[in-house]
């Protein structure tokens, strides 16, 4: 593992946000149960360009493992979970195009 | 014996384009749109297309169409799916008096659930009064519903100033155009609304396809859970050739809709003038603001179902209101809210007119009603007034 992907590794761990971050889109799926969260995901990280930050609004309690399971496994970066009052807003920076999975 | 079909309103006839369109889903393209082989892409593309065109018949976008079984699957979806999915806002729900049972039974659900409900009445010719919905709303209220058009009365709402009212204050507003969709002009975006039911049957589709629009951003909850169908927000494998039969419906309707609509209005205006001219006949509902095929009256001194049977035997299918009224032999709650006392509403009737309504229907059939009405007021024991009449209230008071 180079240092980026060791990097990369670590960053794709469950971890909690103190504040929202920026998303250059959003996704609301609250209500919505498995698998819509993750088919939600590729569908709108398709949309967005490399770089760029998805943010997930869902309230499924299975999504804490899902997506960052989905992003250590698609090779695009978890950023973190922010706890809203009644939902989770995840945040996901897509990869860049050269990363060995695809998306 | 010539038989003449008028209760368009409970259902119509398949279009023969439609029923064209469907026949392949049945047979040769049968595969599982969630398939990712040949037969369940070609399924999933059809059903796309219906997505598209069934849209385009209220000026939605596709994905904010989710296709379901029936108009009362929507209305309840729409109900119970709004009512919990905003329940952290507010706990208050607006319908009118006048409306459908699935919207009306969700309603009182609802309040068993915790949620209260306020039912606005109606004027004498079954129209709410937006000032009325106005007055109603609370700091608590998440959702208000109110049909488009009036299956038993004919009447259209004022949903454009209510879906103003409702836009104004940020609550969320579905309208039940099962009646309406399809046989006028109905435009979500020019009408404000955020939700918004139909079903095909009512413009020449297939029964068992109906669908809920919902303004992109909404929040609902699903009504079925299970797999990925209609975006996760409707689950069931996709009843492809109905919803195939609804886009194709959609298309034409959008088509034929001004033909229609010139092709009814006047034969049923034919109905109007004359039942009006028999003695104690009075139309029910608004005189212009009605669905454009739609005539509807109360008889007094007779018996609405009597009135059915007779012209059953003379050929002519018609309806006697709500289910309420002709199965349960209960007073309509919506002939009650306009105001008609419990033993007149029982003399209720409908009738509902088609593309295939002839002008010789017309003519039979207003040569037809007044007979009927005269026999039946012949035996009737109230032919001479109403003195002994048992007054049987309905026990739908809202």
């Amino acid at each position: 593992m180079s240092p980026a992907e060791i990097q990369q590794s670590q960053n794709n761990q469950l971890k909690f946000l103190d504040k929202p971050l920026q998303a250059d889109a959003t996704t609301d799926i609250i209500y919505m149960m498995c698998p819509m969260h993750l088919l939600t995901i590729e569908e709108q990280v398709r949309e967005i360009k490399a770089g760029q930050v998805l943010s997930i609004l869902t309230d499924y309690d299975g999504a804490l493992d899902d997506i960052p399971a989905w992003c250590r496994k698609t090779g695009n970066e978890f950023l973190g979970i922010y706890e809203d009052t009644d939902h989770y807003k995840f945040y996901i920076r897509k990869k860049a195009p050269d990363n060995k999975q695809n998306v | 014996m010539k038989t003449i079909y008028m209760d368009h309103v409970a259902t119509n006839p398949l279009h023969p384009e439609v029923l064209d369109a469907m026949m392949p889903y049945f047979r040769e393209i049968f595969g599982n749109p969630q398939s990712i082989y040949e037969p369940g892409i070609r399924a999933k593309e059809a059903v796309e297309n219906a997505r598209a065109s069934t849209a385009a018949l209220i000026n939605a976008k596709p994905k904010e169409i989710i296709f379901t079984s029936s108009g009362a699957e929507a209305n309840n979806f729409a109900l119970k799916g709004i009512a919990y999915a905003s329940r952290n806002k507010g706990t208050h729900i607006i319908v009118s008096k006048i409306e459908h049972h699935s919207v009306l039974n969700p309603a009182r659900f609802l309040e068993k659930s915790g949620f209260a409900v306020t039912y606005v009445p109606v004027d004498k010719y079954g129209t709410v009064d937006p000032d009325d919905v106005k007055k109603a709303i609370t700091k608590e209220t998440i959702l208000i519903s109110v049909i488009h058009a009036s299956p038993e009365i004919g009447t259209i709402q004022p949903v454009d100033e209510i879906g103003r009212i409702a836009a104004e204050k940020g609550i969320v507003f579905h309208v039940d155009a099962v009646a309406s969709a399809g046989n006028i002009p109905v435009d979500v975006r020019s009408l404000n609304v955020d939700l918004l039911t139909f079903a095909a049957h009512q413009f020449y589709g297939p029964k068992g396809a109906g669908a809920l629009y919902v303004k992109e951003g909404t929040r609902i909850v699903p009504l079925i859970y299970g797999g990925i169908q209609e975006g996760g927000r409707r689950a069931g494998t996709e009843n492809v050739p109905a919803i195939v039969g609804m886009g194709k419906a959609a298309e034409i309707a959008k088509r034929d809709m001004q033909k229609r609509i010139e092709h009814v209005t006047p034969l049923r205006d034919r109905i109007i003038d004359s039942a009006l001219k028999i003695d104690k006949v009075t139309l029910t509902g608004h005189p212009e603001r009605r669905l454009p095929g739609h005539a509807s009256f109360v008889v007094e001194y007779i018996e609405g179902e009597a009135m059915l049977l007779l012209l059953a035997g003379k050929g002519i299918y018609s309806a006697s209101g709500s289910a309420c009224s002709s199965k349960a032999l209960k007073a309509s709650p919506v002939l009650i809210s306009i105001g008609i006392p419990a033993h007149l509403a029982q003399g209720s009737v409908v009738f509902t007119l088609g593309e295939g309504t002839t002008g010789e229907d017309i003519d039979y059939f207003n040569e037809t009603f007044p007979q009927v009405i005269g026999r039946l007021r012949e035996i009737s024991p109230y032919a001479k007034g109403w003195e002994g009449a048992e007054d049987p209230t309905c026990t739908v008071k809202k």
